[in-house]
């Protein structure tokens, strides 16, 4: 058989965060009842006029920037025509002739290194709103509360090769627009969604082949089988000695199989003209270079910063900048206990890992910083065991207690006091004469039972150092009686 | 000469608009945009050679608004538009993507 490569272009739409829509002053809020963050603009009434949300500009322009782009300065909107009932305007406002932000890259890691996937635009758009069918009554409900949410589309070159380079394209751009709070990209929640194109063409050659449009992809895992998926459908057809017909197919991961969407008889007319309801936008130079200046510390930035400045592994430094939400509670805890690795150590080792028993998404990791460096600091000074300190933080992690007070009232604190010791010491040895008798007479191993009752009978209380040493000085005191 | 409106002009534009149009009313239609055709052309006469194409006549520029929610919940009067609502939303013929 013949060597085939795969072609890969994505388009990606991203939901802004903005609070409000595009066009009108509705919510944006994701999960509210049907139909109660709608007004006249968002469904489409006639007479109503879409006003432009500056921050969707703003947002558009910092996504655009951070992927290298190009910006144009002269942007305005355009009218693309279609008749659906989840577009209720008929037409949806997007951008053709003039995109904000045109020809950029971004570097992706992959297995075999790095490699730069062009960006060929990023245009503003609205979103449409949510189709449910009801099964009872035959018919379809509608829900315009996603109508006129303000989205991103994201149009790569076709510089894909295989599913490997997609996700992490994929999970390049979800860091980059988290990291700049232009979108939380959740893929469940539909705020990231990617059409696939795809078309194969023999190893060497120049030309693309036919490509086909994919869409109804909303899991990382249903992309990649989506495209194994494709690459193989296509590649049999060309075998068989048949075309590939251009065309949109809509993935169904139960079946892993796809489905031909829309057919060459109503080839795409949309018709487009630009919306005269909504005057152009200027980005003036100053404008740009507020966005530059403001622009946060992206991974990348940070990964070199965490190895240099605080003497992090890379390894390390990668896994505490995946998630720029744990990051800044790394850095916060970091900063207050003045102890960098230490806090490095605590949240690669107990953060991540309640987060992975409680099944908790790490975005949802929250606690006072202030609680955990402190903690830090007494199992520095010694005034907790190291044991006692992970239990306490586990409440510091599921309640946010103040854990210098939880210590302090379950009497958790190391005590330098030396009467407590000696006393629980007495104690335990008058309640165990047997083996108190074979310590005294030199038996080594009876040494550990009294530190192990001791331990327990102090819980935590004291160190094992403390103890050794309190035993230690009690047996030659009886020795020498 | 402006372009002609046949026959297989009118019927994607009607499957575009969503019109079923009987045999008349597309014979009137093929004529009344044939007519609207030919009046613009009259704009061919010009030079438009180095001219940028215009999107706006009015010089307004970035008119924005602030990111701030002004609406509350309309739910109610919004649907009162609606032919039919059920359960709080829309009712419309079954439409499948």
């Amino acid at each position: 058989m013949k060597q085939y490569e795969t072609v890969i272009g994505l388009e990606v739409h991203v939901e802004l965060a903005t609070k409000t829509k595009i066009f009108c002053g509705c919510s944006t809020e994701f999960g509210g009842a049907p139909n109660t963050h709608t007004c006249p603009v968002c469904t489409g009434m006639p007479g109503s006029l879409p006003v432009l949300n500056r921050q969707v500009v703003e947002f558009a322009l910092k996504a655009g920037i951070a992927a290298n782009c190009q910006i144009n300065q002269y942007c305005k909107f355009d009218r693309k025509n279609y008749f659906y009932p989840d577009n209720p305007q008929n037409y949806q406002i997007s951008q053709l002739y003039l995109p904000i932000c045109h020809d950029g890259w971004v570097e992706i890691e992959t297995s075999a290194g790095n490699k730069k996937v062009r960006i060929h635009e990023m245009h503003m758009e609205e979103d449409a709103g949510k189709l449910i069918h009801d099964e009872w009554e035959d018919c379809s409900l509608v829900d315009y509360n996603r109508s006129g949410v303000p989205l991103i589309e994201i149009v790569s070159e076709p510089d894909m090769r295989s599913s490997e380079e997609v996700i992490a394209y994929l999970e390049k751009l979800r860091c980059m627009m988290q990291y700049l709070g232009v979108s939380d990209c959740k893929l469940q929640e539909g705020s990231m969604r990617a059409d696939v194109n795809l078309s194969v063409r023999e190893v060497g050659s120049e030309s693309f082949g036919t490509r086909t449009e994919m869409k109804n992809l909303n899991s990382f895992k249903a992309i990649a089988r989506a495209i194994e998926g494709e690459r193989e459908r296509q590649i049999e057809l060309i075998e068989e000695g048949r075309t590939v017909i251009q065309e949109t197919r809509r993935w169904d991961d139960n079946k892993e199989s796809s489905h031909a969407m829309r057919s060459k008889e109503d080839a795409k007319d949309y018709r487009y003209f630009p919306d005269p309801d909504l005057p152009p936008i200027h980005i003036s130079d100053a404008w740009i270079q507020k966005i530059r200046e403001s622009q946060p510390e992206l991974r990348e930035e940070k990964l070199l910063r965490y190895q240099s400045e605080y003497e992090l592994s890379a390894y390390d430094a990668g896994i505490l900048t995946e998630s720029r939400h744990l990051s800044l509670l790394f850095e916060e805890v970091a900063k207050l206990c003045g102890n960098p690795k230490k806090a490095a150590n605590w949240f690669m080792g107990e953060v991540l890992r309640l987060t992975k028993d409680k099944g908790l998404d790490v975005e949802k990791v929250s606690f006072t910083p202030k609680h955990l460096s402190d903690l830090i600091s007494m199992v520095e000074k010694k005034e907790v065991s190291a044991q006692n300190a992970k239990k306490v933080f586990e409440r510091v992690f599921e309640e946010d207690i103040n854990p210098v007070a939880y210590i302090e009232e379950h009497g958790l604190k190391i005590v330098e006091d030396t009467g407590l010791l000696n006393d629980t010491l007495q104690k335990i040895m008058d309640e165990n004469p047997g083996p108190l008798e074979e310590l005294l007479g030199g038996k080594e191993k009876v040494f550990g039972f009294f530190v192990g009752k001791m331990m327990r009978e102090l819980k935590g209380k004291a160190s094992p150092d403390a103890v050794r040493e309190a035993l230690v000085k009690e047996v030659e005191r009886r020795k020498n009686q | 000469m402006a372009k002609i409106i046949d026959d297989e002009t009118i019927e994607n534009v009607c499957i575009l608009a969503k019109l079923s149009l009987n045999e008349e009313a597309k014979e009137k239609a093929k004529e009344d945009m044939q007519k609207m055709l030919d009046y613009v052309e009259k704009l061919d006469e010009l030079d438009t050679k180095g001219v940028e194409p215009l999107s706006h006549i009015f010089g307004d520029q970035n008119v924005f608004r602030e990111d701030v929610v002004t609406n509350g919940d309309n739910k109610e009067a919004m649907l009162a538009n609606a032919p039919k609502a059920k359960e709080g939303q829309y009712q419309v013929p079954k439409t499948i993507g």
